[in-house]
């Protein structure tokens, strides 16, 4: 049994294991390592600059000069496609860690509590999931303003229910575990056990919910780029391309729509296929 | 001389895991005729319930028979088919669970779930399908049978569930009945009852059975022959009462060593090899002079959860410093309850705890943790398994009271309080890196045990803190605590429902039932002389391991 014995570099190999036992999870963690890693270092990678018109370059097809073409405007797009990943990764994680905190913190205390409280958020979380929830997100920007922040706003609150139920249903099934007492009898208060002891216990199983987000997020915000909500005009954002894009398809200019296309499903893609991974890697019962 | 109904011929099991494959079985050998009990012993990780699942083939899809064969019948079933082994299962081999309430399915009536066993195997009549499923619960002497057929198995006790599952694994009149474990998490009284019918079912349809039990107490009482087995093999094999008398094998001796007769104390228990204490005991002198307070007192403590019954009604005891306190009842008596008002997790409806001369009731439990008396009480759960935080690896859980009370920070100083808790409960050091799921069941009780010494409390509440060990860790476990008290001075109130195991730990008993005290007084006198009759009634209930008795039994 000595081969159990963890020592400091555990977590490493069992990151190691996890990843390599399956790799289509590796596969996903690779393709999203990579996707942060052109959003860092956009300014570099970048070929040309994303809003500079140049006319007379206008709507070329992909060529070795420029990769992915240009658009109405003689924008290099594979420069576009690296500056939105930017702004895009920004809005989905900000909205994503916005809603997971507070959506944690919330169904942790309704699940851990019940009672009273817990049925009114219970009934409030329960109207908000009955709207249709991109037309909340879209009346949210529309009313708040055309700015960034309010998409990430919009996007937060609209996936806040799933995380307040989700926690909610996680901590109910732990909080009369005899850990939980233990806790109390160390000194914690029934805030830090809900903080310090339910909620990091909570966090394998919401990894994979914060993951398959994080793609409906980025969807979420190009969705509401496209119909025109939030980002504006030149700044290069995947949603906008597409919807700017999509007036030439029928001229055959497939590239201005399908290049932003193709960044967005990989991207949603990555994020969607990770979930399972994430969680093994966060779960210490996992390493055996 | 008759053939032999099962007979499983050096079987070898093996499970492929992520560190490569783990063989579980290496060649059981054991045999067992129509009509015969066999009991196989020994402690968790054995094997035991391996052999069963691999007799009944329901392994799960890591697990393999790589050697040997399962004979029933005269036939080798080693490796029959699944259309087979439908046939089988049920009608000729059946099995009860360890925990019935897990094995019955929640949504389907009592009826439904007997019918469907009937169904499966073509026993069924439709027309009097309820006249059958009513039958065979009163074969398994349910109270209230008609009552109970349109019942789920939420409406009823654990016993009555043990008793449905008996019901459906009879219900095809099976030749082989396996039982795992069948009263383990059962109250001391219904174990009886649920063995005894047990017992009367095979007489009466001629059964053979193999029951399966860490306790060798159950197994000495009810088993022809025993069966013995340590790491995956069959150490011993033999006559019950021939092979308890006299215990050949080094293991067997020390399963029935650990295991506490009517007249064993803490030090008979200790095995061989893990010696008692070369170093004198130093006593603390439990009195403080005359005037000195009780550690703990509780007067009249009332406590109900919003129903007309009280679950606490008017307890008062008390436990001097440095005392050992048994507090004893059967499952719904309270006790765990009270073991949660005094440890102030949970507020009290009426009455009062008072700590050391100072009241603690008065503060509610929610503002407890910051009382300089938290650190005082530390409680030690019932379930190992359950009560340690997956997340904590074991030195993460121990140093958690120290963090949280004392503010000690990462460095030397934690280390080294973390290191003397470990020690003092007997925990390996090299062990403290590992998570909860990585540990046995008899180290996570360690761990919990370390992590309640750790603060340095006063008072101990242990809440059946051996329930769940097997028979060597709970003597091991037991000495650990005894030796807590005398050398530290750690008063103690020991929870339990087996008055065999307060005993030898307590000097003071105090029995409750249904929320009020029956009976209270020195152990040994409870013991000898029990005055109510529950106290009577739990007393002849404890599965003493006594070889002889088998004896008396068999020839009366």
């Amino acid at each position: 049994m000595s081969d159990l014995v963890l020592n400091g570099s555990s977590t490493g190999r069992h990151i190691v294991y996890v990843l390599r036992s399956n790799p289509v999870t590796a596969l996903a963690a690779a393709g999203t390592l990579l996707l942060v890693l052109i959003a860092i270092l956009a300014p570099v990678l970048a070929p040309y600059d994303p809003v500079a018109s140049n006319v007379p370059q206008a709507l070329q097809p992909p060529s070795w000069a420029h990769l992915a073409g240009t658009d109405q405007l003689g924008r290099d797009i594979l420069s576009r496609i690296i500056w939105a990943a930017r702004l895009d990764l920004m809005i989905a994680v900000s909205a994503v860690s916005l809603s997971f905190v507070i959506g944690a913190v919330i169904g942790g205390f309704c699940g851990y509590r019940g009672g009273r409280l817990d049925r009114w958020v219970g009934r409030f979380v329960d109207v908000l999931m009955a709207f249709p929830l991109f037309v909340l997100a879209m009346a949210m920007v529309a009313a708040l303003g055309n700015r960034v922040e309010n998409i990430v706003i919009a996007t937060a609150v609209i996936n806040l229910p799933f995380y307040i139920r989700f926690a909610r249903a996680e901590v109910n099934v732990r909080r009369n575990a005899g850990w939980v007492e233990a806790a109390r009898a160390c000194g914690d208060s029934h805030l830090s056990v809900v903080l310090r002891v339910l909620l990091p216990n909570v966090l394998p199983a919401m990894a994979v919910q914060i993951s398959l987000n994080l793609g409906w997020a980025i969807l979420n915000a190009a969705g509401l780029s496209f119909i025109g909500l939030g980002v504006t005009a030149p700044t290069p954002e995947w949603g906008i391309m597409v919807a700017e894009g999509a007036r030439f398809i029928t001229t055959g200019k497939w590239w201005l729509v399908a290049m932003p296309g193709l960044a967005l499903m990989l991207t949603v893609l990555c994020f969607n296929l990770l979930g399972d991974g994430l969680r093994d890697i966060l779960d210490p019962r996992m390493r055996t | 001389m008759t053939a032999d109904l099962l007979r499983v011929e050096n079987l070898q099991v093996a499970f492929s895991t992520r560190h490569g494959t783990v063989t579980a079985l290496h060649g059981i050998d054991i045999a067992l005729k129509a009509g015969e009990t066999l009991g196989v012993v020994g402690e968790s990780g054995s094997g035991k319930s391996v052999t069963s699942l691999a007799v009944m083939r329901l392994l799960d899809r890591a697990g393999k028979i790589t050697g040997g064969r399962v004979m029933f019948e005269g036939r080798d079933i080693t490796h029959a088919g699944h259309a087979d082994l439908r046939r089988l299962r049920g009608s000729a081999l059946s099995m009860i669970f360890q925990n019935p309430r897990a094995a019955l399915n929640p949504i389907r009536t009592v009826e439904q779930q007997i019918v469907d066993v009937l169904a499966a195997h073509g026993k069924l009549s439709r027309a009097n399908a309820r006249t059958q499923a009513l039958d065979l619960l009163r074969a398994v002497l349910i109270r209230d049978p008609e009552a109970r057929l349109n019942a789920y198995p939420h409406e009823l006790s654990g016993g009555m569930c043990q008793r449905v599952m008996i019901a459906m694994a009879i219900a095809c009149e099976p030749v082989l009945l396996i039982a795992d474990e069948p009263t383990t998490g059962l109250d001391v009284t219904t174990q009886q009852t649920v063995m005894e019918l047990l017992a009367r079912i095979q007489a009466e349809r001629g059964m053979a059975m193999i029951l399966i039990t860490h306790d060798l107490g159950l197994a000495a009482r009810w088993c022809d022959r025993i069966a013995v087995m340590e790491a995956g093999r069959v150490v011993e094999q033999g006559e019950t009462v021939a092979l308890f008398e006299a215990p050949a094998h080094p293991y067997t001796k020390r399963l029935v060593a650990a295991s506490p007769t009517r007249r064993s104390t803490l030090a008979d228990l200790a095995p061989p090899g893990l010696a008692r204490d070369a170093a004198p005991v130093v006593t603390v002198s439990r009195e403080r002079g005359p005037g000195t307070p009780p550690l703990l007192e509780l007067v009249n403590v009332v406590k109900s959860f919003g129903g007309p019954t009280r679950a606490v009604d008017a307890v008062s005891f008390r436990i001097p410093q440095g005392g050992a306190l048994g507090l004893v009842g059967e499952s719904g008596s309270g006790k765990s309850t009270l073991s949660r008002l005094i440890c102030r997790l949970i507020d009290l409806d009426d009455g009062d705890i008072v700590f050391d001369g100072e009241s603690i009731a008065r503060t509610p439990a929610r503002e407890f943790h910051h009382s300089p008396r938290r650190r005082d009480i530390q409680i030690v759960f019932q379930d190992p398994n359950d009560s340690l935080n997956p997340r904590h690896n074991a030195f993460d859980s121990i140093a958690y009271p120290l963090r949280r009370l004392e503010g000690l920070r990462d460095g030397t100083a934690l280390q080294a309080r973390v290191r003397e808790a470990a020690a003092r409960a007997g925990l390996p050091l090299d062990l403290l890196q590992r998570f909860p799921h990585q540990l046995s069941g008899g180290q996570k009780a360690r761990v919990g045990i370390a992590r309640a010494v750790a603060p340095r409390p006063r008072l101990l509440v242990l809440d059946e803190p051996t329930a769940a060990l097997d028979v060597s860790v709970q003597a091991v476990i037991l000495q650990l605590l005894d030796r807590l008290r005398r050398e530290d001075g750690i008063g103690l109130l020991f929870v339990s429902h087996d008055l065999n195991v307060v005993r030898m730990l307590c000097d003071d008993l105090v029995v409750l039932q249904a929320g009020k005290v029956v009976e209270a007084g020195p152990s040994q006198s409870i013991f000898q002389r029990p005055q109510a009759a529950y106290t009577r009634m739990l007393l002849e209930a404890v599965p003493y391991f006594d070889p002889q008795r088998t004896e008396l039994l068999k020839t009366a």
